[in-house]
């Protein structure tokens, strides 16, 4: 850790220890929270290449083609393989932490933070079902 | 106290962050994985377009696109101010982040609607 002091726009008039860019890098648990944050990288990732997908589709069955062609390409496969891990940690992250966010009462009494998760997981697993179901129906 | 729009923001986030926690990764999955290493027959083209150009998908589409990458610019935007300790660049990281997500949004919108 650096000890340059140094002033800033924000509370300029506090003595502040300067943080280095890579302050999470020491310890798992920080490492974990900079990796749950930039999940948000893929999830823009994933909508961006949804929208590649529908372009395609727009522009006719040579472009579907093509990009279904491009999807096989080494450096989509790894950046699509990586992407699913990253949503996958996406997901888990977001549905263990639903019950802080979401505080449920029934008849008086908090629903139970297992209750809450185990109503995300099942939401995603119809979800997922249905809408895999929904584009590979012939 | 000074009066911000970050409540506005947040609701997109989590908003967002559900949306895409339920429905992206067997998108990705199947379209990433799935259909291009062959383990599931790729759908065709006019059935596809044909399913897809319904106006219920078309306004999901819409929908998840849209708050993705709304999901994506707020954490984003805290990942940089935090993770990178860039609070200094304020303006340009807002620019960067809300513009991005907006732009990719009516990019959406137009390419849903000529479907």
């Amino acid at each position: 850790m650096s000890h340059r002091p140094r002033y800033r726009r924000y509370q300029p008039r506090l003595y502040q220890r300067r943080m280095p860019i890579f302050w999470w890098v020491h310890r798992a648990a920080h490492i974990r929270f900079i990796t749950r944050e930039l999940t948000s990288v893929f999830v823009a990732f994933g909508a961006l290449e949804l929208l590649f997908l529908v372009r395609a589709l727009g522009q006719g069955p040579a472009a579907y083609a093509a990009f279904l062609a491009w999807l096989q390409t080494p450096v989509a496969l790894i950046l699509n393989a990586v992407t699913v891990l990253m949503l996958l940690f996406h997901s888990l992250t977001w549905f263990n932490l639903a019950p802080r966010a979401l505080v449920l009462h029934a008849g008086g009494r908090r629903i139970p933070d297992a209750a809450v998760r185990g109503l995300n997981y099942a939401a995603w697993v119809v979800v997922s079902a249905g809408l895999a179901g929904l584009l590979l129906a012939t | 106290m000074k009066k911000t729009r970050d409540p506005f923001w947040w609701t997109f986030f989590s908003a967002g962050g559900t949306l895409s926690a339920l429905c992206l990764p067997v998108l990705l999955l199947l379209f990433g994985l799935a259909i291009p290493l062959g383990w599931v027959e790729a759908p065709g083209y006019e059935a596809l377009r044909a399913r897809i150009a319904s106006l219920p998908a078309r306004l999901f589409l819409f929908v998840l696109i849209t708050f993705s990458l709304l999901h994506w610019a707020h954490r984003f935007r805290f990942t940089l101010y935090d993770g990178l300790q860039l609070k200094h660049l304020e303006t340009l990281i807002l620019a960067f982040c809300y513009g991005g997500a907006l732009a990719g949004s009516l990019l959406a919108g137009i390419l849903l609607w000529q479907l």
